[in-house]
């Protein structure tokens, strides 16, 4: 049996050049499905790998209870103070806690790419910021000085958005910075941030002392459930408390999800319509070699044979769609910069990421085009009447 | 002779519409082994239709077609495949080869039925290619021979898997005189030296000539039955 299937196939393949429109037609359609839905996953991907990639178990994020994001949350100066006396907060060496009340304000920038304008936080931040984020380097320039209109922009920014490059005045609402420094943090998300000094922001966007949320050093990954149960038998404060890598985690997985829900629903439609394409092509294929069919089957060739042979040239074409989708994607997308709106409705800057998931998703579903696009004529090349044989061509 | 084929009460009747169209009614006929007959007639006639019930690749409406004892009207239809590759040649008008194959790997395609080993496949193609006098031409696909080629090749595919009985559908009917004499030349050797049971359904009286009979078919009935000589 398995000589007669290699046989029919290797016949089939062999023909395919005989049909190269149809063929190369129903490899595009299929090869448009894949990088869709690979472009879709690389862009989840991206995102969720940016922001799960941000953030310490070491540190500890406390917003005001039920906030879910930064933009949300309003804390005190007294809670701020509360947290620094709290147990499993570290210190430094001079012993002082760990601890960075931050304020998180929307500004506009304008894309590089586009032109357009889109929100870009602001972050205040105070001299304990900078040792709470693991990887932070100023790669060009210097640090913001306090008291002063000088902020400092993240790589992803100056890379993605127009007027931030260094030693530019830039006006940001009603008032001008100057750009002093330009910081990395090893791609995570506080690379799409600008920050200024805490109190400059305070003051100039009527905040009062107020911060939206408390970053501390944790004595250990364990000591978040000492700072967990402090909170819980505190009446002053009311506050939710995560490690900071699930603070991110979270606030990915909403924007991911939703890419993929855009993404597979669209992936799927197309597909839809990469099958009729693929059905076509199978009944040309088997049409034109009915002759061929029944001829095999006059010498004792199995309609087995015959329909899987049809099934291999289906899954072949759709395999090839897969593959070129796949690398096209690959070539013009993975590692590509964009941005998009995160959660706290500010731009997050991230990398496509086409992974090695991402392209079997896509492998998978072209090969179920190819199968379901195949199935009927495989079946209709199994039944390709005998007398066929004394058909003239 | 022993006989071959046994042919009792054949009928065959198609549908069209509601319109019963009657091939041939209790058609009797007995096929001796070595026997070369050339069935001729108008189109119509059924000749065509009689080469595929003896062939198997078409059921009769009733009565039975016997080989060697086997009721091969009555065979499943996977039965009657694996009795099609065993026991019979085709040899169509058309030469109905894979375009995309050689010559050798169209001869190949009924020893893939088999258990031979690659080697034994090989060397049957080489015989069966060097008996129609195609052995320098085995790694040519069909689009490069000529239309005698390509029959030829055709003939070397219907009697590589060494079958009793070769049914050949107009064997001739796509070729010029010198072509067709060749092709017919063939088929008279392989009947009288390798003694193979050649039916051929023909239009052509002078290719019916290199036949051992003649059976005229006309309306479902066998109207003229002649006995002559072989060219």
């Amino acid at each position: 049996m398995f000589k007669q299937i290699g046989a029919v196939t290797m016949i089939n393949l062999r023909s395919i050049p005989q049909r190269a429109g149809l063929s190369l037609a129903t490899i595009i359609s299929i090869a448009l499905v894949t990088g869709v839905l690979l472009g879709f996953l690389a862009m989840s991907n991206g995102f969720r790998a940016t922001l799960q990639g941000t953030g310490s178990d070491n540190v500890a994020v406390a917003l005001r209870a039920g906030s879910q994001a930064e933009l949300n949350s309003g804390l005190s100066s007294e809670d701020v103070r509360l947290i620094e006396e709290a147990p499993g907060v570290a210190r430094d060496s001079e012993g002082r806690p760990l601890v960075s009340g931050e304020l998180y304000v929307i500004v506009d920038g304008t894309k590089r790419a586009s032109g357009t304008d889109a929100n870009l936080p602001l972050r205040g931040v105070g001299p304990q910021a900078l040792s709470l984020r693991e990887g932070f380097e100023m790669v060009e320039g210097r640090m913001f000085e306090p008291g002063t209109n000088e902020l400092v922009v993240g790589a992803s920014v100056l890379r993605e958005f127009s007027g931030f490059d260094l030693g530019e005045t830039i006006r940001l609402g009603s008032n001008e910075w100057v750009v002093v420094g330009i910081f990395s943090t090893g791609g995570s998300v506080f690379e799409s941030e600008i920050w200024a000094d805490i109190a400059v922001i305070q003051n100039l966007y009527n905040r009062g002392t107020a911060v939206q949320s408390v970053r501390a050093r944790l004595t250990s990954v364990e000591a978040i459930e000492d700072l967990r149960a402090w909170e819980e038998d505190e009446p002053r404060v009311n506050l939710d408390i995560e490690s900071e890598t699930d603070f991110f985690a979270s606030q990915a997985g909403g924007t991911a999800v939703l890419i993929e829900f855009v993404g597979w629903p669209l992936a799927i439609i197309m597909a839809i319509g990469a099958l009729a394409g693929a059905w076509n092509t199978m009944y040309s294929s088997v049409d034109t070699r009915m002759r061929e069919i029944a001829t095999l089957r006059a010498i004792g060739f199995s309609g087995f044979a015959a329909a899987v042979g049809t099934m291999v040239e289906s899954l072949v074409l759709a395999a090839l769609g897969g593959l070129v989708g796949a690398l096209a994607i690959y070539l013009l997308f993975n590692g590509v910069s964009a941005s998009t709106l995160g959660s706290g409705f500010t731009q997050v800057v991230f990398s496509f990421a086409v992974t090695g998931g991402s392209v079997i998703a896509g492998m998978v579903m072209a090969v179920v085009i190819g199968f379901f696009g195949g199935l009927v004529p495989a079946i209709r090349s199994a039944y390709v009447p005998l007398l066929t044989v004394h058909r003239s061509e | 002779m022993a006989s071959l084929y046994e042919l009792k009460d054949l009928s065959k009747r198609y549908t069209r519409g509601k319109e019963s169209i009657t091939i041939f009614e209790e058609l009797t006929m007995s096929i001796p082994q070595g026997d070369f007959i050339a069935i001729m007639g108008p189109s119509g006639s059924g000749k065509t239709t009689l080469l595929n019930l003896l062939g198997g690749i078409d059921r009769p409406s009733s009565g039975s077609v016997e080989c060697e004892g086997v009721r091969v009207d009555k065979l499943s239809e996977g039965k009657l495949a694996k009795w099609r590759s065993q026991h019979v040649g085709f040899i169509f008008q058309f030469y109905n080869l894979m375009p995309t194959l050689t010559a050798a790997q169209n001869v190949e395609l009924p020893l893939l039925l088999t258990k031979l080993s690659g080697k034994q496949r090989k060397d049957r193609v080489a015989t069966a290619l060097d008996i129609v006098g195609l052995a320098d031409r085995k790694g040519h696909r069909p689009r490069q021979l000529s239309g005698g080629q390509q029959q030829r090749v055709a003939i070397a595919r219907a009697i590589v898997a060494d079958p009793k009985v070769l049914l050949c559908d107009e064997p001739t009917g796509d070729l010029d005189r010198a072509s067709a004499d060749e092709i017919l030349e063939t088929l008279q050797l392989l009947n009288k030296e390798l003694g193979k049971t050649i039916v051929m359904v023909t239009h052509d009286p002078s290719a019916a000539k290199y036949a051992a009979r003649e059976l005229h078919l006309d309306k479902g009935r066998f109207i003229e039955a002649k006995a002559e000589p072989a060219q």
